[in-house]
């Protein structure tokens, strides 16, 4: 594990002195903290995702969440919770929209969860079935039409959504707290809780742990909450950002998200991975992006090049991993 | 016992292991070994779990290669690059752990990556389903060679194993534990085998922690003992209790402990518990009435299929269609979820440690404590300091041999594994420990250590209701026998009525 993390931080390390050199902005606080900001997306997204992949799932939903928690948050903003037998239209305050907000992201995570575990549907499945219906309820719900200007009105005290993505404290951007709340929330969750335990043993042995006494299909379902709630609040970040919800936002979120995932070293059947190897992972991501950004790569190579570190970083941990297991099979029986 | 007896066979060894020595980082797994493999004979090699005997096989087998030392075959040092170029050279090994494709044919299986095919590349299934139908009738089974491997039962996958090393020209056959999942009637077929091949002339290497079929069918025993050859005879000059001695260092009476302690109130009370077949037809577990008392060590002996193991599996509420009525020290069960009925004081040791009990991803602590991480809390976060003093009480208590308690489970012997397994269960301070073949597949050492563990919790009260396949061990340890035959209570012997032929008689009877 120590050697796995040490080599996510030594490619990053690599990657930051290289951009340093070639690029004399790279280190700039300005662009560093652009670059944080960026990279909280990938890591609160890559949060829930490890939670849900160490218990041996995996959540394609996570993008259509970011976008239909987006207008759900637009929506509340703009129109209000519209009552029609009443007639009238309910306008919350800021910190309500945000918590019902979370709230459908929750509930999509309820849904998977009960998908998988109650229904028995596998988690790629289920997943790619609320991914389309969470896209296509973000589209109903303004005809494909942009909320803009959520900026809310005093009158109706629900100003002060855009201060999540533009505000900042101690000099750092909200969306940079956010991510570094979630963060140490999530790593203490994964190994000094009974929780966090139960998913890494329900993603190595699911029959296992379950003859251990582990609720296995409450713990899945946690897995899958915890993933829609991160997506809501990746939602409202760039909602907010962009002062706008766009039926649209999120797209393909998910695969980044899996990608930061891999990259921190994390197993793909579940079992073993870190929340510190996931946040590296999308610094990495980030990294890369910026720099290349910097340095005037063409957007086409970048993807290129992205999809190249993936696979190569999974190598690098398939052949670290045979090299364990060769270590492991040496220790006489 | 002179080491340097003359082997049953006067022939040269056709095979033979010189001063082998297979070091590890940290670990010497072999020290200088010296092993000969005698053809048409079956080559006895013995040893705990951890003296060496796996590793030495992978030597044979191609899988390792000695850090120092040779292997000679047939008089010409060779250097075996790989289990592929072994295997060219005649030398194939039955692994203990199956090897099998449950999705494919049984027939599929044993021609794996050396398919019979026609001139155009394609299988030429038929041909393959008739060799395997003669493999089979050689092992007499009624096996069809189409059946798919998950249809068939445990025993019968592991004849396939088998099988699938028959299915080729081999002169030296490594056999890990053939018999450790098979029946009797089944590993009876299995012996008659291995006699049958050492007639026509094949070296059989043959490992058991079964000590009574060694000593059946062996002809020349080697013993090893942390990684040092420690022994070699022939059949003549071999008994059990040489054999244990050499082993282990102790003798067979020292296997099985008693305690006289006394009997106490019903622990567990089970009432016409049933549990109907998947297809409706008759009963996986029939009217099954028994009770267990504080500090009772009761044994279920039975055949494979007598219903042993789904009688546990309805106990600890694995079985949702089970019906009847359970009590757990006076507090019915109803329906309760397996997390209940370990808070209610039941304790279940699977007998499949891979599939069922390791969380292979884990360290041998975090096994030890996964079923009671709610006693490990302060607040609602887990203790390390107390996760490492219970953990560390059990590795002392059950003697399991690691070096740390983070170190990954899957390094630990098989029967350190199966400590574990038993650890965790104890940690959650069962009233009622439900153990499944709780002695297959791990060595002498290991079941001496087993059975005190029973005995130990016998004497704290606890009630402990073991299944078993060898006689031998409900024999020695059973306060009480039950004796299962089709899903039915055959027999219920008091310790005095329990001998191995009132056993064997109440398990084939109708």
């Amino acid at each position: 594990m120590m050697i796995l993390r040490l080599r996510a931080y030594i490619a990053l390390i690599v990657l930051v002195a290289l951009f340093a050199v070639l690029s004399p902005s790279f280190l700039t606080t300005g662009n560093l903290i652009i670059l944080t900001k960026q990279v909280a997306i990938n890591a609160i997204l890559g949060i829930g995702m490890t939670f849900v992949i160490l218990g041996g799932g995996i959540d394609l939903s996570v993008g259509s969440i970011v976008g239909l928690c987006g207008m759900v948050a637009g929506w509340l903003i703009a129109d209000g919770l519209v009552l029609p037998m009443f007639g009238i239209a309910i306008f919350f305050k800021v910190w309500i929209v945000m918590l019902l907000t979370a709230l459908v992201g929750v509930g999509v995570g309820v849904v998977n969860g009960l998908l998988v575990t109650r229904f028995s549907v596998t988690p790629f499945i289920a997943t790619l079935g609320t991914l389309y219906v969470a896209r296509g309820a973000a589209l109903l719900m303004s005809g494909g039409a942009t909320f803009p200007d959520l900026a809310g009105h005093p009158s109706l005290k629900n100003t002060g959504f855009p201060t999540l993505g533009a505000g900042s404290a101690l000099g750092l951007p909200y969306p940079i707290w956010v991510m570094v709340v979630l963060a140490a929330v999530s790593a203490f969750v994964a190994r000094k809780t009974p929780f966090g335990r139960q998913v890494y043993a329900i993603g190595g042995n699911e029959k296992a742990a379950a003859l251990a006494g582990v609720r296995v299909p409450r713990v899945k379902l946690l897995t899958y909450v915890i993933s829609g709630f991160c997506a809501a609040v990746v939602g409202l970040i760039i909602t907010s950002q962009l002062v706008a919800a766009h039926p649209a936002t999120g797209g393909s979120f998910e695969l980044n998200a899996i990608a930061v995932v891999v990259l921190g070293g994390t197993s793909l059947t579940g079992g073993r991975g870190t929340i510190g190897g996931t946040i590296i992972g999308a610094f990495v991501i980030g990294v890369l992006f910026n720099g290349m950004v910097l340095l005037g790569v063409s957007e086409f190579w970048q993807t290129v090049i992205k999809g190249a570190v993936i696979v190569v970083a999974v190598i690098v941990d398939q052949l670290q991993q045979r090299m364990q297991q060769a270590a492991l099979a040496k220790t006489p029986t | 016992m002179p080491s340097s007896s003359l082997p049953a066979t006067s022939a040269q060894p056709i095979l033979r292991a010189e001063g082998v020595t297979k070091r590890y980082p940290g670990t010497l797994a072999l020290d200088g070994v010296d092993f000969n493999v005698y053809p048409g004979a079956v080559n006895v090699l013995i040893g705990e779990n951890g003296a060496g005997k796996s590793t030495l096989m992978k030597m044979l087998a191609g899988v390792e290669r000695p850090t120092s030392g040779r292997l000679l075959l047939n008089g010409e040092a060779v250097h075996l690059e790989s289990p592929r170029d072994a295997l060219a050279r005649g030398i194939a090994i039955i692994y203990q752990e199956l090897n099998l494709f449950p999705n494919l044919s049984v027939a599929e299986n044993v021609f794996m990556a050396r398919e019979l095919t026609s001139r155009a590349g394609t299988v030429r299934h038929d041909e393959q389903e008739e060799v395997v139908r003669s493999l089979m009738a050689r092992l007499e089974q009624d096996i069809q060679p189409a059946t798919l491997v998950e249809d068939l039962r445990i025993g019968q996958q592991q004849l396939v194993e088998i099988a699938r090393a028959l299915a080729q020209e081999v002169s030296v056959l490594i056999m890990d534990e053939p018999t450790s999942a098979l029946s009797t009637a089944e590993a009876e077929i299995l012996l008659r085998l291995v006699e049958d091949l050492t007639a026509q002339g094949v070296a059989v290497i043959y490992i058991s922690h079964k000590l009574d079929e060694c000593l059946r069918i062996g002809d020349h025993f080697t013993v090893l003992r942390d990684g040092k050859l420690v022994a070699e005879a022939p059949a003549g000059d071999v008994t059990l209790d040489w054999i244990v001695e050499t082993m282990a260092g102790r003798s067979q009476s020292e296997l099985f402990p008693r305690s006289n302690h006394a009997i106490g109130a019903p622990l567990l009370e089970v009432r016409d518990l049933s549990l109907p077949r998947a297809h409706g037809d008759g009963f996986l577990v029939d009217r099954v009435t028994f009770t267990l008392r504080a500090g009772e060590i009761v044994g279920i002996y039975g055949l494979m299929g007598a219903g042993r193991t789904e009688l546990l599996e309805c106990l600890f509420g694995m079985q949702p269609f089970a019906s009847g009525t359970v009590r757990v020290a006076g507090y019915e069960l109803r329906g309760e979820s397996i997390a209940e009925r370990i808070q209610s004081g039941l304790a279940f040791v699977t007998e499949d440690r891979q599939k069922l009990g390791l969380v292979q991803s884990m360290s041998v602590a975090e096994n030890i404590t996964l079923a009671s991480l709610r006693s490990m809390r302060r607040g609602l976060v887990l203790s390390r300091p107390k996760e490492r003093e219970r953990v560390g009480a059990m590795i002392r208590s059950l003697a399991i041999k690691a070096r740390r308690p983070d170190q990954p489970v899957t390094s630990l012997s098989g029967g350190n594994q199966q400590k574990v397994v038993i650890a965790r269960s104890l940690l959650t301070e069962p009233k009622v420990l439900l153990m499944d073949e709780p002695t297959r597949g791990i060595d002498i050492g290991a079941k001496a250590d087993v059975f005190r563990i029973m005995c130990d919790l016998a004497r704290e009260g606890v009630a402990v209701l073991f299944v078993s396949s060898e006689l031998k061990e409900v024999v020695a340890m059973a306060d009480r026998a039950l004796v299962m035959a089709r899903g039915r209570i055959t027999a219920d012997l008091p310790r005095e009525l329990i001998t191995e032929s009132a056993l064997g008689a109440a398990a084939v009877a109708a």
